[in-house]
């Protein structure tokens, strides 16, 4: 049996950059190929290529034995060729229906010699979407409106959208980044259940759990060159983890236990209602003390959102109280906050951690751009910083071209890096001011990121945690919830439901929390609507 | 067979309950409509009975007309993600374009066909022209924004400040001299038994040709949008062009088609001003008119029927102007001419809701 898909010698040049260096890419039918390599490393430009949406300036593709060229995504599509884009391709405010059906739309057999005027077959396309939600257990409601659906259920979407095209070789470009470790075990099923059924996947990833969950096979990607391919059997973590990055990578990050001081961040009773008017948060106290790390864990979607927006000054608290070091911060600005000493690494680094359009320079500035040394009253002091940002650059390895290279153009493992360098870097100028210790509260921080760069991150929110600040980490990820926290708290429709010690915390325990299961009363558990 | 009937009954099932979703608005409408009859009678001293609220609606629906084809033309452009603020310039252009080949296409055909045809002929003939030269304008937007992706606004602006300057010289070089009687405006057309309905017959069926041409505009601009192959993929490259362009939708083409498609309507609207409303061209005759049409179209979210009923209520605004200044010469005429300009503000303030343009409005899309 010919490869489903094959590359050869495929290289892509962007203008400063070499994307794909000569990568041999082999995907056999009826497997699942994980990809895996650092931020950067040319993955999506290689399955771009693949999908022709980008043109090779090298190199030859062969599908099921045939030398092709694909030259557009229709030509893709037509060979078999599906993708779920790392960053959705869905259209918010259509139905699931006319996202599913958008450019092969099943159109009123009377009416198409209305040509492009022919009027659509909502209800046939209803009905084949029904058919392959049943045979592949991708539970969607056809009718819904694609913007209002969670993450996981927008996934499904797009991986229907392939399959409504018959796809029999799909590529799924980091389909798990944004979902929560159960979603994630239920993708995986859904993909051996179709691979079952004939389909060949490519899964690209930068959790290595997933890796030996679901792939067959395994290639690794290394600034812009494959370094190699091999079986599950063969890997191990920590072998893969240095093929990525090429050096050694230390999995486990090992930190002293925390030696809590004053409380930092007090929260009694704040409630918080979502765009919607919803009660968001419902009565949520807590408390983190200089030199801890509290962990939020939670399924997505339970008020964590909501609770950092209120925290952070970004969303107004409806009842309750916030003190930052003993002071009433309940309906402070942003900008009081970041006077007071907080650090924010927002969920979304796209919307609200950084102005992509603006050079790295000022991304680094974006908190302190107003105040000395940046400024002189209204007038910028560009060599101070410029100073300043090549100084962090250079301390947190943000791989750019330069400092006047825009956000936007960066992998998003350096656009993270960015933020944390901006805020880090203030919380450790305000240490030793006379108004407390500083609060650093990072939301999903290494969302999408290599091992190589969660490292690094990781190593700097403990550094911070020791040089005295309080840290609220949120986070989907048990895994890293649990080897950060020194307490984990929980969060379940809004309310928080216990709040553990991190180092006698097991994953089953933290699991039935957050479905809902509080050890004294068996509440039934959150799921996501039952499909037909 | 039974496929077609079943989409079709689908179809109407949609279209019905969006009519009853809407009924609160119609109802207020409704509310408004009597409610502003009242307070108008509370003005002018009660002197607009049962034939002076027909009067005044009829021509409520006349002013509207060139609204709401300015309305249409700013739902086409951005539900494909153009914004074109350059529909005054091209309503003016299409005024002065219908106005001299009406003229002059009467001049030379009067003495072959006779007056009456060649009337006929030339005002087909500057309808046409009308059309064509805001589409020529409409082509330069596209070329600009499309293209060359320059700053849409820009462009716009640019397309307005040349329409002025080109029908004010054309106005001065040609049209300010006393020229010969033209073959005038299009004439009444009355729908044959409809208009004979009490009240409705003189407000809609009483009409000139573009006002019913208008009307059939909304209905067939909202079920191409929402109802067509052609109207979900515009959908799609105004909200999320590069996720239409994966899937294999040429966005650039469907966005200049739909700026063109816009021109066509705008050059409509601008029709209106010299085959419908008067039989002269003066500069910057359009008022204002084709700002108040993107009013009106965000007034009626981007929606066709939305933007109808916005353009009628600037037109119901100007109409009731007119009847106050008739029976109140007393009442300084700017004071009631003020209202549609105070309904725009208030409109755009958001009175009606949060207003949400697609979501790549205005950007210029970028292949990677
Ligand atoms: N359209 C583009 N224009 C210019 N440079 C690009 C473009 N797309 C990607 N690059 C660059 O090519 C390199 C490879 O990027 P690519 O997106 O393929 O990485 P990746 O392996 O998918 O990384 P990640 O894990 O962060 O998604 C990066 O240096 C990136 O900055
Ligand atoms: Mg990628």
């Amino acid at each position: 049996m010919p490869p489903a898909l094959q590359a050869i010698g495929i290289t892509k040049r962007f203008p400063g950059v070499l994307a794909n260096d000569h990568v041999d890419f082999t995907l056999q039918q009826g497997e699942i190929h994980a990809l895996l390599g650092e931020n950067g490393a040319g993955k999506s430009t290689l399955m771009n290529i693949l999908y022709g949406l980008y043109q090779p300036d090298e190199g030859q593709v062969w599908v099921k034995g045939e030398l092709v060229k694909i030259s557009n995504p229709h030509e893709a599509i037509a060979r078999g060729i599906g993708m779920v884009h790392q960053h959705f391709m869905l259209v918010p405010p259509l139905t699931v229906t006319e996202n599913i059906m958008l450019g092969q739309e099943s159109l009123v057999s009377a009416t198409r010699m209305l040509g492009r005027l022919a009027m659509l077959d909502r209800r046939s396309a209803a009905a084949r979407i029904r058919e392959l939600s049943r045979q592949y257990g991708l539970a969607v409601d056809p009718d819904a409106i694609v913007g209002d659906l969670p993450v996981g259920a927008q996934q499904r979407v797009e991986i229907i959208k392939a399959l409504y095209r018959d796809a029999d070789i799909l590529i799924l470009d980091e389909p798990t980044a944004v979902l929560t470790p159960q979603e994630a075990d239920e993708l995986f099923v859904i993909m051996r259940g179709m691979v079952k059924q004939g389909k060949s996947i490519v899964f690209i990833t930068h959790k290595l759990r997933e890796v030996f969950a679901v792939a067959d096979t395994i290639s690794v990607m290394r600034g812009g060159a494959m370094v190699g391919s091999l079986k599950p059997a063969q890997a191990t973590r920590e072998l893969l983890a240095e093929m990525m990055v090429g050096r050694k990578v230390i999995l486990a990050i090992d930190k002293a236990p925390a030696r809590p001081g004053l409380a930092v961040l007090q929260v009694e009773g704040v409630r918080v209602l979502d765009d919607r008017r919803h009660v968001a948060v419902d009565g949520v106290s807590l408390e983190i003390r200089s030199g801890e790390i509290l962990g939020l864990a939670g399924v997505q979607g339970n008020g964590q959102t909501e609770l950092t927006e209120a925290l952070t000054g970004l969303r107004r608290v409806a009842g309750g109280k916030i003190l930052l070091n003993g002071h009433d911060t309940t309906h402070a600005t942003p900008r009081q906050l970041v006077e007071a000493g907080m650090g924010h690494v927002p969920e979304d680094r796209h919307k609200h951690g950084l102005v992509l359009s603006f050079p790295v320079r000022d991304n680094i500035v974006l908190c302190t751009y107003y105040r000395l040394p940046n400024a002189h009253g209204i007038e910028l002091d560009y060599a101070v910083i410029a100073r300043q940002a090549s100084e962090l650059v250079r301390i947190f390895d943000i791989r750019t071209p330069g400092i006047e290279t825009t956000a936007g153009a960066l992998s998003g493992g350096n656009q993270q890096k960015v933020i944390m360098a901006r805020e880090l870097s203030r919380l450790s100028e305000r240490h030793g001011a006379q108004n407390g210790a500083p609060l650093l509260i990072a939301s999903q921080p290494t969302r999408g990121l290599d091992v190589g760069s969660i490292e690094f991150i990781h190593r700097r929110i403990v550094e911070a945690r020791d040089a005295g600040a309080a840290v609220l980490l949120i986070s989907a990820e048990l895994d890293e919830i649990m080897s950060l926290s020194d307490r984990i708290a929980v969060m379940y429709k809004g309310h928080i439901l216990a709040t553990v010690d991190a180092r006698t915390a097991t994953r089953e325990q933290l699991g039935l929390l957050m479905a809902g299961v509080t050890p004294a009363a068996a509440r039934p558990g959150q799921r996501e609507g039952a499909h037909d | 067979m039974v496929k077609r009937t079943s989409a079709l009954s689908d179809a109407l099932q949609l279209a019905w309950v969006r009519l009853r979703r809407s009924l609160t608005t119609i109802l207020l409408t409704a509310f408004g409509l009597v409610a502003a009859w009242a307070l108008l009678n509370l003005v002018i001293g009660g002197q607009c009975d049962g034939k002076c609220v027909v009067d005044a609606l009829a021509q409520t629906l006349r002013v509207a007309t060139p609204i709401a084809f300015a309305a249409f033309c700013g739902v086409l452009c951005e539900r494909a993600g153009v914004v074109d603020i350059g529909i005054e310039g091209k309503m003016l252009m299409a005024a002065m374009a219908a106005y001299s080949v009406n003229l002059f296409g009467f001049q030379l055909l009067q003495d072959a066909l006779g007056p009456v045809a060649a009337g006929n002929v030339s005002r087909w003939l500057a309808l046409v022209m009308a059309v064509a030269s805001a589409l020529l304008l409409a082509g330069l937007h596209a070329v600009f924004s499309i293209r060359f992706k320059s700053d849409q606004i820009i462009s716009g602006t640019v397309i307005n400040i040349l329409a002025i300057g080109i029908t004010g010289y054309m106005y001065r070089a040609f049209l300010a001299e006393n020229l010969p009687a033209g073959p005038g405006t299009f004439p009444l057309v009355p729908i044959p038994l409809l208009a004979e309905i009490p009240v409705l017959g003189p407000i809609l069926f009483h009409q000139k040709p573009l006002t019913y041409l208008m009307l059939a505009l909304a209905v067939g601009i909202y079920w191409m949008l929402f109802y067509t192959q052609w109207g979900l993929r515009v959908r799609a490259v105004g909200e999320h062009p590069r996720a239409a362009d994966t899937l294999g939708i040429d966005v650039l083409r469907t966005r200049y088609i739909n700026t063109l498609l816009g021109g066509v309507v705008a050059g409509l609207g601008g029709a209106w001003f010299t085959l419908e409303a008067v039989d002269v061209f003066s500069p910057l005759m359009t008022n204002g008119l084709g700002f108040i049409g993107l009013a009106a179209m965000i007034f009626g979210k981007w929606n066709p029927f939305g933007a109808l009923l916005g353009a009628l209520l600037f037109g119901l605004g100007n109409s009731v102007t007119a009847t106050v200044s008739i029976f109140r010469p007393d009442i300084p005429s700017q004071i009631p001419q003020m209202l549609p300009y105070l309904l725009t503000i208030i409109v755009l303030t958001g009175v009606v809701g949060r207003a949400v343009a697609p979501a790549a409005d205005g950007q210029p899309y970028e292949k990677s």
